[in-house]
């Protein structure tokens, strides 16, 4: 704790920034049914009604407070993006790790594998999955982590790979050491630093296709709250000059660059350079 | 030479057997579907005779290596079967659609190239300069956006606000070019912005790799002008992978314009895929994907081609 209140003291601006706005959405998140003034799907008012003092952004395309909507929004979109990032990570780096050390046949054909779902492009994979399966946030997230983790199985077989055909590597192999144990062990402690940094790249990927898909009317159904849907929903108001749609458009925005910062943060100190 | 047919002809193989693949996996991922097609549609009150009839003329009675050879058989002829929604032929509902998006894509094309190329040579001569640093941090952010973001702020401005360009991209035969071109100018800027940031990024890198090389230093210090040890010595070494990085985002233009047609409700081909994905209408969701699919491997194709062709290195073997 005291090194990374240290690390945080010599932080620069930007990374700061970064960190503010994403400890402001997962408070918001969080704290949800605290912080609201009405409850996700309850009507506030009239239509598209302008920012007042009883909406403070205003209300949507049925009458919903846009600002409760905003924060369940938050709650909804960064949940699902951090979980189906997280089996993302999992699949991918566990797929990845043992395709480097039994190599063979078991990393010739997953990456075979792995190659021909990232030749298709990501959007319309998914769209295809989606038309097939149907549409929902169980296979919304699945989808998502099954484009996700062809790239992390792409990074950490890569780095494995590295870490794989070192002496350290080798001394616990011929110790008699399992392969679970060299995974947990050896590979994994040594693989972190650039799986933690692509981790917040994937976070940005997983969160801007949640949002995307949403916004296509395939990811979060209605009435749930989740901002790429919000867009969508309340798009008809833009051309009557009301900006409602802009909000949630702008909070997807904002927190993309956020998460942005703080990985280009963590790349520059893992990568050992000074200023 | 022999070099680089050898290459060509093993990434033309590559190319070819990615899409066999993947319109095998297209096609099995429909064999997958829970259920049975016909039961589906007919519904459960449907008599057993019924069924099989509907299956008959869907064939589905086949075994499903024979209906693969000829669906692929019959996609590359044209016919692309029928829709399960209003039962007309695909092919008539994506043809004109198909062109739509494809006139869509060339116009961004034909704005993002030239920006993005002399924006990013630019700020690779003048690196770290506030000019490259401003550049940066704005086709950063553009980066960070959703496409729809940058779409909705472009109606605002234009539409909304100054009324230059309408908010619904509507386009017909009966336009002429000039219609046609005002209509699509939003949708197209939008996607050049968001293609622009990436390309210019990376012609920014590759040039810069370049200029930082030994035979660069090598050449300023022979004393050459600064022109010519640009044009010269590090052009034809950038065109090879500043061409690669104009083909791989165009391949990318195929993932954005999806996004950007249903905002613009222009109509084409991606915004066909949307609406049949939420219809369940798999005929159209499979032949647009595959379609989709195919011209993004292609451009990857040709991206890796021409990058090999254009390699002086290849050009030049000792």
């Amino acid at each position: 704790m005291n090194g990374f209140m240290k690390l945080l003291r010599r932080s620069p601006w930007s990374a700061r920034i970064g960190l503010i706005i994403v400890l402001i959405n997962l408070t918001a998140g969080v704290m949800a049914p605290i912080i609201c003034p009405y409850s996700e799907t309850e009507k506030a008012g009239d239509i598209w009604v302008q920012p007042n003092a009883e909406n403070i952004l205003g209300t949507d395309h049925i009458g919903r407070d846009l600002f409760t909507r905003l924060v369940y929004g938050a709650r909804n979109t960064i949940s699902i993006a951090i979980l189906a990032t997280f089996i993302a990570f999992t699949v991918g780096s566990l797929m990845g790790f043992f395709a480097a050390v039994l190599g063979g046949w078991t990393d010739l054909i997953l990456s075979r594998i792995i190659d021909v779902l990232m030749a298709f492009p990501t959007l319309i994979l998914a769209l295809m999955v989606l038309s097939v399966v149907g549409t929902g946030t169980v296979p919304l997230i699945a989808v998502i982590s099954l484009i996700a983790s062809t790239r992390v199985y792409r990074l950490s077989r890569a780095v494995a790979m590295d870490i794989e055909v070192m002496e350290f590597v080798e001394a616990a192999r011929l110790r008699g050491e399992n392969i679970w144990w060299l995974m947990r062990h050896e590979i994994l402690p040594n693989a972190l630093p650039p799986l933690v940094a692509e981790f917040g790249l994937r976070f940005c990927f997983v969160f801007l296709f949640i949002a995307s898909l949403s916004f296509l009317g395939l990811g979060v159904q209605p009435p749930y709250a989740d901002w790429g849907g919000m867009v969508r929903e309340n798009a008809g108001a833009i051309t009557f000059g009301i900006m409602t749609p802009l909000f949630p458009a702008a909070a997807i925005a904002v927190l993309t660059v956020g998460v942005n910062l703080i990985v280009d943060w963590f790349l520059h100190i893992s990568s050992g350079l000074k200023d | 030479m022999k070099n680089i047919l050898e290459l060509t002809f093993k990434r033309l193989l590559l190319g070819f057997g990615t899409i066999i693949v993947i319109s095998m996996l297209i096609f099995i991922g429909v064999e997958a579907l829970p259920g049975d097609l016909a039961e589906a549609i007919l519904g459960q009150d449907a008599t057993p005779e019924t069924v099989a009839a509907f299956r008959a003329e869907l064939k589905l009675d086949l075994p499903p290596h024979v209906r693969y050879v000829e669906w692929l058989g019959n996609f590359l002829q044209g016919d692309l079967g029928n829709s399960l929604a209003g039962d007309r032929p695909i092919a008539e509902m994506i043809g004109w659609r198909f062109s739509n998006t494809f006139f869509l894509a060339a116009v961004s094309t034909v704005i993002a190239v030239p920006i993005a190329l002399i924006l990013g040579i630019l700020a690779a001569l003048y690196r770290n300069t506030a000019f490259d640093k401003t550049i940066s941090i704005v086709t950063l952010s553009f980066i960070s956006f959703p496409e729809f973001f940058i779409a909705y702020i472009l109606i605002a401005l234009f539409s909304v606000q100054f009324q230059f360009f309408p908010s619904i991209a509507n386009i017909d035969d009966g336009m002429s070019l000039f219609e046609k071109l005002h209509s699509v100018l939003l949708p197209s800027l939008t996607l050049t912005m968001v293609v622009t940031a990436h390309m210019m990024r990376q012609t920014r890198a590759s040039i810069i790799n370049i200029l930082s090389s030994e035979y660069i230093e090598m050449a300023k210090l022979k004393g050459l002008k600064r022109l010519r040890v640009i044009v010269v010595h590090a052009f034809p070494n950038s065109l090879s992978p500043v061409i690669n990085v104009v083909a791989l985002n165009l391949a990318y233009l195929v993932v954005g314009v999806v996004i950007v047609e249903v905002v613009f409700v222009y109509p084409g081909l991606g915004q066909l895929m949307v609406d049949s994905v939420a219809k369940r209408d798999i005929p159209v969701v499979q032949a647009s994907g595959l379609i989709f699919a195919v011209t993004y491997v292609l451009l990857n194709l040709l991206a890796d081609l021409l990058s090999i062709v254009t390699n002086p290195r290849q050009l030049n073997p000792r």
